[in-house]
């Protein structure tokens, strides 16, 4: 089985019935079995072929958290075109910045076509252009599941394993722009190599809040599962931010063994869930549950248990995994099998000298979680600015190299040409390696990650300086970790002329509002600074580095 | 009882005092309130007047402004 389609092929030879999820959800569950799925997402790769679509084609799906993008994104696969998930938009993002997001990725990705709902269809119209690649904006209320699943003639199974199997981008403008190409060959890889690490089979059931357009809810929390065939329990994120004990509650009614987690979920969850939500909830199954995607914080991990081990909650549950979307999902993973490691560092030495010692007693010290070892196939290296790799303990640039990598960033040669050096993917990521064992401590790249979610300080900047009396070229953006909620907050500052309290009060509230509306996250502090105060590099861009200290030293 | 939900937004939830919110403003729909602070919403609500706000509930086709969740509050005491 070389493919993603063949996979699901011999599933549904060997287990027709067998349930391939099930869709969890505060008015009632409904269960899919793998027949069920076949058929549904056969009715879209019908639709995509009435629509004149070509294999390997890319359709942008816009669809929110249901069956029609479950069934849209294996129909598409089974098609052999290539989908791609782009985050819907939700009740606070301005529907003019959804467009321009949208205009973006239409413009990089040239779909061949677009699923969505009949009431989006006006919103789509509007995001086009004149002689654009989009042939066909298909309805999901005009697609219907195919009585006779005909998979001999499907298009899907004659694909190549170097082909292309998915788009995964990140969200905003600078993200949508950078479509991560996965080949069948890589998933598959991955797949092996990952189940291998945290000896998942058919008997696991995962439960997951995960949203489907980032790496972890789309790879670990929903299509690793199906291949596996192991029962995954899905749930809306936006159904879980409103009522997180609800995750427990579908761990303990499905006896859920795996879930993934962004490291701010364990501080929530710890801090939101009461007892009265979790009368007889039992946690004993849940065998691994991972923190990824964000830094992951031994507090976090503490605290969590602390709070949970009352309802069964084991503490070698508790397991860490560092993942990227280039390498499909997991690089490294800690903690199944045997506890996780924590290294317990001197802080002085590594803010000052870039090396994790090994703290001694009366030291300020930092406990580190170890992300764990390589998954099989894949290697990691950690080098100095030459390239150069370093000694154990001295923290460089994380670099790695496998069977799993992206064949490239989607029509983004220029991209994936900077990325690499000869064949090894340069992460971004800080981190130094102890025995093998990688721990990751921070990042080159100026991403934010804020709740596990990817936002690039640029897309902010942007919008903050479309505020009436903020300059071009003149805010900076940066994230600062809460330790209380476990993850990065946005800071945002802006020079601006005006003197008076009231008009800067003004200023910095216009560019709250517009980061609330016009990207994924809000900013927690807006600073409104005088002309002069932000510090520039030589070539005269604004330093987010350097001004993200400056503030801590002024203000923090 | 609607300045008590204004001053709970602006003191708990945004960390800025000095934030008035006027109570026909939008609050969900335009992010003021942003959805990690929904739980944090409806215990405050439930704690301080009593009315039990539905996890389901907490959103903006419910309420977005601090006059409808009030009117909610209300109708949810007297029944």
């Amino acid at each position: 089985m070389t493919t993603v389609p063949d996979v699901l092929y011999q599933t549904l030879q060997d287990e027709p019935d067998r349930i391939a999820l099930i869709l969890h959800a505060p008015d009632g569950d409904q269960a899919i079995t793998f027949a069920d799925l076949s058929r549904g997402s056969h009715g879209y790769a019908n639709s995509l072929e009435s629509a004149g679509v070509q294999r390997k084609e890319p359709v942008v799906l816009l669809l929110q958290h249901g069956r029609p993008l479950i069934e849209a994104f294996f129909g598409a696969i089974f098609y052999g075109a290539i989908p791609a998930i782009m985050p819907f938009l939700t009740q606070k993002l301005s529907p003019e910045r959804y467009r321009q997001s949208l205009v973006a990725l239409i413009e990089i990705t040239k779909p061949a076509a677009i699923i969505t709902y009949p009431e989006f269809t006006d919103e789509v119209a509007r995001a086009r252009k004149k002689d654009d690649s989009v042939r066909s904006v298909i309805l999901w209320t005009e697609v219907e599941p195919a009585a006779e699943a005909s998979w001999e003639t499907l298009g899907g199974m004659d694909i190549e394993p170097e082909d292309i199997v998915l788009l995964q981008h990140s969200s905003g403008t600078t993200g949508l722009q950078k479509g991560v190409a996965l080949s069948h060959d890589a998933i598959l890889c991955q797949l092996r190599a990952y189940a291998k690490a945290i000896n998942m089979t058919a008997d696991d059931v995962v439960v997951s809040w995960l949203p489907l357009y980032h790496d972890m809810g789309l790879i670990a929390g929903f299509i690793m599962p199906i291949l596996m065939r192991s029962k995954l329990v899905l749930m809306s994120p936006f159904d879980w931010i409103r009522a997180p004990y609800r995750l427990l509650s579908a761990i303990s009614k499905y006896g859920g063994t795996l879930s993934w987690l962004p490291n701010f979920a364990y501080n929530f969850m710890t801090s939101k869930v009461l007892d009265r939500d979790l009368e007889n909830v039992d946690l004993s199954n849940w065998r691994a549950v991972i923190n990824c995607s964000e830094p992951m914080r031994w507090r976090s991990h503490d605290d969590f248990f602390n709070r949970f081990s009352k309802y069964g909650l084991k503490r070698q549950a508790l397991a860490t995994c560092y993942a990227m979307a280039e390498n499909v999902f997991a690089v490294t993973q800690g903690g199944v099998g045997s506890a996780v490691a924590v290294d317990e560092i001197d802080r002085r030495s590594l803010v000052e000298n870039q090396i994790a010692i090994p703290a001694k007693m009366g030291d300020d010290a930092v406990r580190m979680l170890s992300a764990g070892r390589p998954i099989d196939g894949t290697s990691v290296r950690v080098l100095d600015a030459d390239g150069i790799d370093l000694p154990d303990r001295y923290v460089g640039e994380i670099a790695l190299h496998g069977d799993c990598l992206l064949s490239g960033y989607y029509n983004r040669d220029d991209l994936t040409k900077k990325a690499f050096i000869d064949s090894w993917y340069i992460t971004g990521d800080l981190g130094y390696l102890v025995d093998g064992e990688l721990f990751v401590t921070g990042r080159k790249k100026e991403l934010i990650i804020v709740g596990g979610k990817n936002v690039f300080p640029q897309d902010l900047e942007e919008l903050a300086m479309e505020v009436a009396g903020v300059h071009p070229g003149r805010v900076v953006a940066f994230g600062l970790f809460n330790e209380e909620i476990g993850t990065e907050e946005i800071g945002v500052i802006a020079e601006v002329d005006v003197t008076e309290d009231e008009a800067r009060l003004k200023i910095g509230r216009e560019i709250r509002d517009q980061i609330s509306r016009g990207s994924d996250v809000t900013a927690r502090f807006v600073l409104t600074v005088d002309r002069g105060w932000l510090i520039k590099t030589s070539s005269g861009k604004i330093a987010r580095g350097a001004n993200r200290d400056k503030y801590l030293q002024e203000f923090a | 009882m609607k300045d008590q939900i204004a001053n709970f937004i602006s003191t708990e939830l945004l960390k800025d005092q000095t934030r008035k919110i006027a109570f026909n403003e939008a609050l969900i729909s335009s992010g003021l309130v942003d959805s990690f602070s929904l739980v944090d919403l409806a215990l405050f609500i439930e704690e301080t007047f009593g009315a039990c706000i539905d996890d389901t509930e907490l959103t903006a086709e419910v309420f977005d402004t601090i006059e409808e969740l009030a009117a909610l509050i209300s109708a949810r005491r007297l029944s």
